[in-house]
């Protein structure tokens, strides 16, 4: 059961990395929609390291947080999206 | 026999879904338009973490914490393309125009 964890948590490590090399499009993104999608992307990889974790480390109460934090995440998308069309911003 | 062909299916699922999320993040960095990159973002992240997901719960065996994996991934598979929908949406309606090949 120790290769799986090595395995989990080095899955998890790469999921990080990739995480590190988006925030270059949440900087860079020459319109609001680039970064807000590349933001969606990042909170879709946050979600994975997180259940990547709560199986390599052994702990699943991890997994709520994941839950939660994708709730957030699509909610805070659609209010973006919506907000940018209809009041033509956030504030 | 039957553990280790659990353990193999493991290795393969995490690998799939290391190579799909490699892939969304490529085409995010690279691809020109904010139309393909929603589209790379809605496809290849949700296929990587559905891979990544299911693994997980793979992994976990028989327990109330696979139950909470598979909601997980069901909702990231319905959310996904949700929310790129509702991108490129509010892209196209706030005046962006999509990308063409004979433009540099």
């Amino acid at each position: 059961m120790s290769l799986v964890n090595d395995v989990f948590i080095g899955a998890a490590a790469v999921f990080v990395v990739l995480a590190i090399a988006m925030l270059y499009r949440v900087i860079k993104g020459p319109t609001m929609q680039d970064r807000v999608l590349a933001v969606n992307v990042l909170g879709t990889n946050t979600v994975v390291i997180l259940a990547l974790l709560a199986a390599g480390l052994e702990e699943p109460w991890f997994l709520d947080i994941a839950l939660i934090y994708a709730l957030l995440n699509f909610l805070m998308t659609i209010a973006i999206s919506k907000f940018t069309v209809e009041r033509g911003g956030i504030i | 026999m039957i553990e280790r062909l659990r353990v193999g299916s493991i290795v393969v699922l995490v690998a799939g879904g290391v190579f799909f999320t490699f892939v969304s993040t490529t085409g995010v960095l690279r691809l020109p338009d904010v139309y393909t990159r929603a589209h790379t973002a809605s496809q290849a992240d949700t296929l990587g973490a559905g891979f990544a997901l299911a693994a997980v719960a793979l992994a976990l065996g028989w327990q109330p914490a696979t139950l909470i994996t598979v909601l997980l991934m069901f909702f990231i598979f319905i959310t996904n393309p949700t929310a790129a929908h509702a991108i490129a949406r509010a892209a196209y309606e706030s005046g962006i125009e999509p990308w063409r090949e004979d433009e540099p």
